[in-house]
């Protein structure tokens, strides 16, 4: 794996504007991902975890939501780091689909219903490197085989409609990596799908990225998949990062009371009989998520917390590192087990 | 003992202008009383429609569907209304079914009061019971249900059907809208529930790590045919069906040291429209034989109480 960092996240804080208050649905985060490595960044809903791809893509509804402080420093195709969170709308447009793949969640959404799938594909190629029709719409069956789907040149000529939902997101990986990519962003790209189709995909999505040595930054809210397929995962929960680490390391050995508790929270398959007999529960994790718009003070986590004590609720915790490449933002780290 | 729930060649086929779609073929299955049994199986499998036309809420093409000795396929609308409050349905999406413009206390008491059942104040307290239940507070049944989480919504979905005091629920993907925190949350509550209520009932879901939670038995489907069913100790310990196999292969495990050889099927769902010959999952099944494209496999038991549709016993 080569160590040069494709994408380094330093202080992102993205807020959105609500009835004339601003929320924080990013508050203050770091990430690096390096080229060949996959990083999950993992949480429930409203933790960030999207607005995070979104900021980096710089998608954000305009007038609605905006990057508020931090950099995000890219090295694009040709070696030059840039501060993606500087650039203007021009400057991203020569980035997105050239520079940055992404792939998202519904493959029905992001693909356009009134143009064929090779339409679709090839477009990309002729926006950024400036290729002919008929050479772009070649190189888009070649993608398109690539990516699994039988029949390539027929299906080029197809729309979405008229295709699985399995073969519309193989079709939208084609698109994402039609300009051969440094960085991939995934966002949820197999929760619409069924299980049997998720792990086609997955395996695609790994096949691909040892070939081509992308960064990919993966973003789920299944720690199976994040076993699956990440190097190193940072787990997010109300709009900052309280662990991060590589994935066997954190997963063996959480030292934030919410990964512990998420992690406890699965049902593992083939677990329940035991469990049933002995009369035990599954480890909810009690309450729920804090709205953005009313923080509790301290760690957000403590209301729902079992470890939570006094000094959670004065201060916000900072990332201590609990061992090489593993931080917890928990100041009671050095009790949390599994 | 009868069970509660007796399903007989249940099919149902849809008609499109050009062929027939066969979005269920030959279901039969029992629902002991107290019992809880799981559908699961991927996008077209057939599984909401089984429960769907076990409470008619959907019209079956063919086949019988008993609950307490009576074949409720052949009742009368009026008929079937007065059954209702015996069995209830809770749905998948926590903001889709429940009404954006009713107080949560409209939409508790609103079964009670299409069945006539009690005074306004008696209803009332019903709702209010309810809501113990589901470990919500008394006064929201004057909020509405914008005002609430998408697990406190999936509580609300449970109370209203609790509120008739059913003896049967079909839960249809009751925890796959939520986070998995929560999720763990509300299949803690259903368990309780179902055990303390004496509740027999049919869980659906695509998520077989959820199912063993909660069922005592658990029927296996692909493209509206049953390919296993089995005591969900014995199924999961020991799978018979190769796809049953497959779809807990497919499962991502939570721990990176399990990264055992993944089995993963090729190809996609066929289409009802043009469902293979024989076996339906022959086309995707890796360990089909020619005479697999002959005739569908019927269930038959391999152990007891262990049924598979599948000719193979050298797997």
């Amino acid at each position: 794996m080569r160590t040069e960092p494709i994408l380094e996240i330093k202080g992102l804080r993205t807020v959105f504007r609500v009835r004339g208050r601003e929320i924080a649905a990013v508050n203050g985060i770091d990430l690096v991902v390096h080229a060949g490595e996959t990083v999950a960044l993992v949480g429930e809903s409203g933790s960030g975890k999207s607005v995070t791809s979104l900021s980096v893509m710089r998608l954000l509804a305009r007038g609605i939501g905006a990057i508020d402080a931090g950099e995000m420093l890219f090295r694009g195709k040709d070696g030059t780091v840039r501060d993606l969170a500087a650039l203007g709308e021009e400057e991203m447009r020569r980035i997105r689909g050239n520079d940055i793949g992404m792939v998202f969640q519904e493959p029905m959404t992001s693909l356009n219903p009134v143009y064929s799938i090779g339409d679709q594909i090839s477009e990309s190629l002729r926006v950024h490197r400036g290729t002919g029709r008929s050479t772009a719409l070649e190189a888009a069956v070649a993608l398109l085989d690539k990516v699994g789907i039988p029949d390539a040149r027929r299906r080029a000529g197809q729309y979405p409609h008229e295709l699985s939902g399995g073969m519309r997101q193989r079709a939208t990986i084609a698109m994402a990596l039609a300009c051969d990519p440094t960085l991939l962003i995934a966002d949820e790209p197999t929760t619409a799908l069924d299980v049997t189709i998720q792990a086609q995909i997955l395996d695609l999505l790994q096949g691909l990225q040892r070939e081509r040595g992308m960064g990919v930054l993966f973003v789920t809210h299944n720690l199976g998949v994040v076993a699956e397929i990440a190097d190193r995962v940072a787990v997010m929960y109300a709009g900052r990062i309280v662990e991060c680490g590589p994935v066997a390391e954190v997963f063996r050995n959480p030292r934030h009371p919410y990964t512990l508790g998420l992690l406890n929270s699965m049902p593992r398959l083939g677990a329940a009989s035991a469990m049933k007999r002995a009369g035990e529960k599954l480890n909810a994790i009690p309450g729920m998520v804090p709205s953005l718009a009313d923080m509790p003070a301290g760690c957000a986590f403590a209301p729902r917390c079992g470890f939570a004590i006094e000094a959670c609720r004065q201060n916000i915790p900072a990332l201590e590192s609990v061992a090489a490449g593993h931080g917890s933002r928990c100041i009671r780290w050095q009790e949390i087990a599994r | 003992m009868t069970p509660l729930l007796s399903v007989r060649g249940l099919a149902k086929h849809y008609q499109t202008r050009s062929t027939t779609l066969k979005i269920l073929e030959d279901i039969s299955f029992d629902v002991f009383r107290g019992k809880v049994v799981g559908l699961v199986g991927e996008s077209g499998s057939g599984k909401t429609t089984i429960g769907r036309s076990v409470l008619r809420l959907i019209e079956p093409t063919a086949g019988e569907v008993r609950f307490d000795g009576t074949d409720i396929t052949k009742l009368s609308s009026a008929e079937m209304r007065r059954r209702r409050p015996r069995m209830q349905y809770i749905f998948q999406d926590p903001y889709a079914s429940l009404s954006p413009r009713m107080t949560i206390g409209e939409i508790l008491t609103e079964g009670l009061k299409i069945q006539g059942i009690g005074s306004r104040a008696e209803r009332l307290e019903r709702a209010k019971t309810a809501l113990e239940q589901v470990e919500l507070p008394a006064d929201a049944i004057h909020r509405y249900a914008h005002e609430f989480s998408g697990g406190q919504r999936q509580r609300i979905g449970i109370a209203r059907a609790l509120t008739l005091a059913p003896e049967f629920i079909v839960a249809d993907e009751p925890v796959s809208a939520l986070d998995v925190s929560i999720q763990a949350q509300v299949i803690n509550l259903l368990r309780d529930l179902q055990q303390r209520l004496g509740l027999t009932m049919l869980f659906i879901s695509h998520d077989l790590a959820v199912v063993e939670y909660i069922c005592d038995r658990v029927i296996v489907l692909y493209l509206g045919r049953i390919m296993e069913i089995a005591a969900s100790e014995d199924l999961y310990a020991r799978p018979e069906h190769p796809y049953t196999r497959a779809l807990m292969s497919a499962i991502p495990s939570p721990d990176p040291e399990a990264k055992r050889g993944r089995e993963i099927l090729k190809g996609d769902i066929p289409s009802p429209a043009n469902p293979p010959s024989g076996c339906v999952f022959r086309t995707r099944c890796p360990s089909a034989l020619d005479a697999c494209a002959t005739a569908a496999p019927q269930l038959r038991e391999v152990r007891p109480g262990h049924f598979k549709a599948c000719i193979r016993d050298d797997l």
